[in-house]
């Protein structure tokens, strides 16, 4: 593979709470020879796709950076929320397919000098364009870490996989991307049913107990199966998985913590990559389950065991 | 032929209350070669047919144009007057001044008027240049040829011997039998499967007026209502029937295990083997898969065991040519796989399985001998869940249709779950309960209120596992809930499918299947066992998704169907139809390419050295084969082919008359 050059759209929460996941990704495709080049002007996704048929305002953000992706000029966008991959991609599909609100949208843009018709841009999660651009073997030759036995469970969320139409795995409703990729990596994926639940999502904003009811089913079934870790690729899931446990440990006698991470904090590991995460902005600190898979830099203490 | 009468018919005032009879009726008569114009209120009526009829045999025509309805209404009726008469019936045209011209004229009547009597020229035109055309005669094979020998097919051979006729029956597999073989009881008396079929194996194994041809594959199939010739190819079973009496020595000590298909995998059977017991005919086949000797190549146990010496290892497919005149599908159904239901997926361990899985755990000659076990440890399982309409229903993702006989199995594998386990609680997740058949709804009644089986309206989101349940995750709409069962097992109602293989035996075939991979009848109403293909009839889960009760049924008519072609003598074959005119066909073959039915042919000429002409080929059209759908003749590049009846001379002294 030679070098890749593609646009990208961080995000609001690459930028703020979920920034680890922007740091090793970018460092992690710099090793793959992958450049990301930031879009220099980017818009809000608008978090959620609105479902009302006379609501086009909502998708004026996502299509304002599809219209500045297509004239960046690069044939790939690469997204790494699950949010803004599937406010974008819906969006996109919504131009596609709806001639109408595709003209309505495009009355908006005042500023942009063309309209975006659907199909000028390929809109690439992180996953994808591991799995189809570099594909998982060339990943593999980048790692240097073995690891330790660790187990994940892979946690899609809805995000990634619905509706059908964008879902980046074939198999919405029973996917495997995210094993796949661990299994080239050498990393054991747990039997984790829970993969694709709701995490309860906004309603992490006036129905906490909505929220905190899944993150309790989520967790103690990855801890149930004997996961180290909960991978995923959603700042909302990671937010609402990780800052909630506490508060779930408080309501459960013997509730066990398990921390949450990013795929690419953890591929970022097994490459090498240390000191480009901030582990401070975990709530339930995963450096002792690393450490216990020697996962994090030589000579530090194998103390710690499972959070 | 010069000499055409004109039958004007009024159609009460469909037609004469639009346009003006008597101007018809003049302008017709004054047009050269027209002897007459008559008409009359109801042409289709008697005493419209005694003015009709005596114009027939007066003598005073040679051809007769009716100006009436459409064609498809009365054409056949006004020949078949003629033909009684003794008038060549395809020199009788209708004229359709009705559906294409009164009822799509009533606001100007003048214009009607005049398109009424342009189109009764033309039709004048067309009649004068008709051939006195005769149908074809042809001889019956008084034989027929069932395909499929499961409820569907087995009904419909003893139905068709009945009635005196020798039947073939064929099955790709080594026993006749089918699905209903492999059911325990039946809904909605409970009667057990067994006790009521086997006996209806024997009676077709000891008819002999039926010819079983198991393990057997329709190869090719050629010839026409009538007159088929369907190649078969016998698949090897390396076992010489006609020695073997099926005693089960060879299989006692054959030491080759493989899972039992009949059992639907639940234990094994051996590398030679009869698919259960009762088989019909009780004849052991080797599976040359799974045969020590066919892989490894050392063994042959069964050869030596066997004090016929029937096992013969030599054996290859062969061929068998039969000879018939009518031939019925009833191929029956497969389950659509559980592995399509991506939702389940993580739920699914031995203890999910399909309906007819449960069929053989409860089957008193099943792997369990009756017993409720379940495959994963054999243990009892104290909570069940039936999940209905998997697959079916499902337009989104799998199929719109309802495989009909879901609920009422579900209904009875509910029930028959707690005579085994009285003390066990089944659920049933369920759509809607469609219960509509004779004693059917009483049956699912029962199984609420005598043997509290809980039924839960809504889907199954999801399957999981934990801690060695099935966790069943599913809504109750009517509660308003989301309801999470623990279930020891779950029983999924699949959606029925096409039997494997029925796509491609009905390419061979030539006859049509609908969106869903089911065989299409040629009416849905009017013509449920019948396909377009003239001879060939369709029956039973082929067709679609269906119970045993209206399985029998069909087969009955299926039967019927077959015995009123086999008792006529001579059939007839409408003779409008294609011909190729030699002198012009140039051997392309593009109509032979083109004809769905194989009808045509290309066939050599010989030249004549003497004057320097070269052997070349031609079309030729087997007037029996050809439907007279005009593929050929819109394919044909030089004009060479054309129609009876619809020369192009004629179609075009039709057009000129217009213009």
């Amino acid at each position: 593979m030679s070098a890749v050059e593609l646009s990208y759209m961080p995000g609001c929460t690459l930028k703020t709470k979920a920034k680890n996941f922007e740091t090793t990704t970018l460092k992690l495709l710099e090793l793959l020879d992958v450049h990301a080049r930031e879009l220099t002007d980017w818009y809000c996704c608008g978090t959620t796709y609105s479902l009302a048929s006379d609501n086009v305002i909502n998708h004026l953000g996502p299509i304002r950076t599809l219209v500045k992706a297509k004239e960046a000029g690069r044939e790939d966008l690469l997204v790494l929320c699950s949010m803004c991959y599937n406010t974008l991609r819906r969006a996109q599909e919504l131009v596609q397919h709806d001639e109408e609100k595709r003209s309505k949208i495009n009355e908006f843009m005042y500023e942009e000098e063309t309209d975006f018709t659907g199909d000028e841009v390929r809109i690439l999660h992180l996953l994808t364009l591991l799995k189809e651009t570099v594909g998982f073997d060339r990943l593999k030759e980048k790692l240097v870490r073995d690891p330790g036995g660790l187990k994940v469970a892979g946690y899609y969320g809805c995000m990634l996989l619905r509706p059908r139409e964008i879902a980046i795995d074939p198999v919405a409703e029973h996917p495997s991307i995210l094993e796949d990729l661990f299994a080239a990596c050498g990393v054991d994926s747990v039997y984790f049913p829970f993969k694709t639940e709701c995490c309860g999502s906004y309603q992490t904003v006036n129905e906490k107990q909505v929220v905190l009811s899944r993150t309790k089913a989520i967790t103690e079934s990855a801890v149930k199966n004997g996961a180290d870790l909960i991978v995923t690729s959603c700042p909302l899931c990671h937010y609402n998985l990780d800052a909630y446990q506490p508060r779930v440990a408080e309501a459960t006698p013997g509730f066990r913590t398990i921390p949450v991470m990013y795929i690419s904090q953890v591929l970022a590991l097994l490459a090498g990559l240390d000191d480009v995460q901030d582990y401070n902005l975990h709530v339930v600190d995963p450096r002792p389950v690393l450490r216990a898979r020697g996962l994090m830099g030589k000579g530090e203490p194998a103390a710690g065991g499972k959070a | 032929m010069n000499r055409i009468g004109v039958f004007v018919c009024h159609c009460g005032i469909n037609i004469a209350g639009v346009v003006d009879i008597e101007a018809v009726k003049k302008a017709v008569a004054a047009y050269p070669g027209v002897v007459f114009a008559r008409d009359y209120t109801y042409m289709c009526s008697e005493p419209g047919q005694d003015l009709f009829r005596k114009a027939c045999t007066s003598g005073e025509v040679e051809g007769i144009v009716v100006a009436s309805c459409s064609p498809r209404l009365h054409e056949t009726t006004f020949r078949r007057t003629a033909a009684d008469a003794g008038f060549n019936p395809y020199r009788v045209e209708i004229a359709n001044i009705r559906e294409q011209c009164t009822w799509v004229n009533t606001v100007d009547p003048q214009g009607a008027t005049a398109k009424a009597i342009d189109i009764i020229l033309s039709l004048v035109e067309r009649t004068r240049r008709d051939e006195s055309l005769v149908e074809a005669q042809i001889p019956v094979t008084k034989k027929a040829l069932v395909i499929g020998a499961g409820i569907a097919g087995m009904m419909t051979a003893l139905n068709i011997t009945g009635s005196g006729y020798q039947v073939y029956l064929l099955d790709r597999e080594p026993s006749i039998g089918g699905r209903m073989a492999q059911l325990s009881e039946t809904f909605p008396t409970l009667d057990c499967a067994q006790c009521i079929f086997t006996p209806r194996m024997v009676e077709v194994g000891q008819n002999r007026d039926i010819s079983l041809r198991t393990y057997c594959e329709v190869e090719e199939i050629s010839g026409y209502v009538g007159n088929f010739t369907v190649k078969i190819r016998h698949k090897a079973s390396y076992v010489d029937w006609d020695k073997c009496t099926g005693c089960g020595m060879c299989t006692d000590k054959c030491p080759t295990k493989v899972k039992s298909e009949f059992n639907m995998m639940l234990d094994d059977r051996k590398a030679i083997y009869t698919p259960f017991p009762q088989a019909v005919p009780n004849k052991v086949v080797i599976d040359s898969e799974n045969c020590l000797y066919f892989r490894k190549g050392a063994c042959r146990v069964c050869e030596k065991t066997c004090p016929l010496g029937a096992v013969d290892f030599e054996q290859k497919d062969w061929f068998e040519e039969l000879e018939v005149g009518a031939i019925v599908v009833a191929t029956g159904y497969d389950l659509y796989d559980k592995e399509n239901i991506e939702e389940y997926r993580m739920g699914y361990s031995p203890d999910v399985i399909d309906g007819i899985t449960f069929e053989r755990l409860l089957s008193a000659s099943g792997p369990t001998q009756g017993k409720l076990l379940r495959p994963s440890d054999g243990r009892v399982p104290e909570e069940i869940v039936f999940i209905s309409c998997v697959g079916s229903r499902d337009p989104e993702n799998h199929f719109p249709y309802c495989s009909r006989v879901c609920c009422m199995y579900t209904a009875k594998h509910a029930v028959l779950y707690k005579h085994r386990v009285p003390q066990g609680q089944a659920y049933v997740f369920y759509m809607d309960i469609r219960s509509a058949g004779k004693n059917y709804e009483e049956f699912v009644q029962r199984a609420v209120e005598e043997d509290e089986v809980m039924y839960i309206r809504g889907r199954v989101s999801r399957l999981y596992l934990d801690d060695g349940k099935i966790v069943v995750v599913g809504a109750d709409t009517l509660s308003g809930a989301n309801v999470e069962v623990r279930a020891d097992m779950v029983v999924l109602s699949m959606a029925i499918r096409p039997a494997k293989g029925l796509e491609e035996l009905a390419r061979k075939l030539k006859i049509q299947t609908d969106a869903n991979g089911f065989l299409a009848e040629a009416h849905p109403k009017l013509r449920p066992v019948e396909t377009l293909s003239p001879g060939i009839f369709i029956t039973g889960c082929a067709q679609s998704p269906k119970d045993i009760q209206d399985t029998v049924a069909q087969s009955g008519a299926a039967a019927a169907k077959v015995v009123e072609l086999l008792s006529k003598e001579q059939l007839t074959h409408e003779p409008i139809v294609a011909f190729a005119d030699e002198e012009i066909c140039s051997g392309c073959g593009q109509c032979e390419q083109q004809c769905t039915f194989d009808a045509i042919e290309l066939v050599q000429r010989r030249g004549n050295p003497a004057t320097g002409i070269p052997d070349r080929s031609v079309a030729k059209v087997n007037e029996i084969l050809c439907q007279g759908c005009g593929a050929c003749i819109v394919t044909c590049p030089s004009g060479a082919m054309s129609q009876r009846n619809f020369r192009l001379e004629q179609v075009y002294s039709m057009i000129e008359s217009f213009i």
